[in-house]
């Protein structure tokens, strides 16, 4: 049984679903996840420069822990089923990153005969990401982004 | 002394109950969005191939035994190298060249077994007596 999205809209349920929201950003954990050179400015942003362990992001190594996966380089086709797979394998609410030129539109393979033109192709995606690579700021900016999506979001609330 | 005792037990109920107090928190709050995809086994993305309980063949588990042998030589006779020539300057390089020796030697007799054993070999005819699963008694390995 569960109370997802069932109770009234009162003061008691919206204040817990703030509770709710508040713990769930602020444990955003991303599956640890890179296709190409956006995973290096993906460590980067793990790295203690940008240092997104800060905002509670921390990276997992299963996608069953994971709330966020980010999207890092280009997608080949052979790739892209693997993708689906893990985004599948991933519990709900699940969040997506597209980042960087390649995972947003195909970037600068998109003539490739082997490269999918777009994630968003495939499972919708929540925040893209330009540049190529975009720099680790960037990436973390995409994260404030998430956590102000998450903070929208109704929980508890019907 | 006991009152001790009785803040260990208190904090040991106190944290088990906190975990099974947070599961069943999260069952209450957590949407339930159950997919036969979403239950597949987490290979990397891969998706398995066969049963996870396939049998591996046991000369596996005999090369690795047989490596150990060497592995351990080389691990453990390295350092000897390293520190010979003080043992031998301290006058007492006889003693150490005798330690590595009997090492060495309860390692080589290690080896003389699984050689005389056939182990060495890959391929390798063995009989037995117990009943094998397939069509012959014989069974090459």
């Amino acid at each position: 049984m569960s109370l997802y999205r069932s109770m009234p809209d009162t003061v008691l349920t919206t204040t817990v679903d703030k509770l709710l929201n508040w713990s769930r950003l602020s444990s955003l954990w991303y599956l640890l996840f890179g296709l190409a050179c956006c995973a290096i400015e993906l460590m980067q942003t793990g790295g203690p420069r940008a240092d997104l362990d800060r905002f509670g992001s921390v990276p997992r190594a299963t996608p069953r822990q994971s709330d966020l996966i980010i999207i890092a380089g280009t997608i080949t086709l052979k790739m892209a089923t693997r993708i689906k797979l893990l985004y599948e394998q991933m519990p709900y609410p699940k969040y997506v990153i597209s980042m960087g030129s390649c995972s947003n539109s195909g970037g600068l393979f998109s003539y490739a005969y082997s490269v999918l033109r777009g994630i968003d192709k495939m499972i919708p995606v929540d925040v893209y990401i330009p540049g190529c690579p975009p720099r680790p700021e960037a990436l973390t900016e995409s994260l404030l982004a998430i956590q102000e999506q998450i903070k929208k979001e109704k929980f508890l609330v019907r | 002394m006991l009152f001790d005792f009785a803040n260990v037990l208190v904090f040991l109920g106190v944290g088990i109950t906190f975990v099974f107090a947070m599961l069943l928190a999260g069952r209450f709050v957590r949407p339930q969005i159950p997919d036969p995809e979403k239950a597949t086994t987490y290979e990397c993305g891969e998706r398995p191939i066969g049963n996870a309980w396939i049998q591996f063949n046991f000369r596996f588990y005999l090369i690795a035994l047989i490596f150990i042998i060497f592995d351990v030589e080389i691990a453990f006779m390295f350092p000897v190298a390293v520190v010979f020539r003080r043992w031998v300057e301290s006058g007492q390089g006889m003693l150490a060249l005798a330690e590595i020796l009997v090492f060495v030697g309860i390692l080589f007799l290690g080896l003389v077994y699984v050689w005389a054993k056939g182990d060495i070999k890959w391929q390798k005819l063995m009989t037995t007596d117990a009943p094998v699963r397939g069509k012959d008694r014989r069974v090459s390995l």
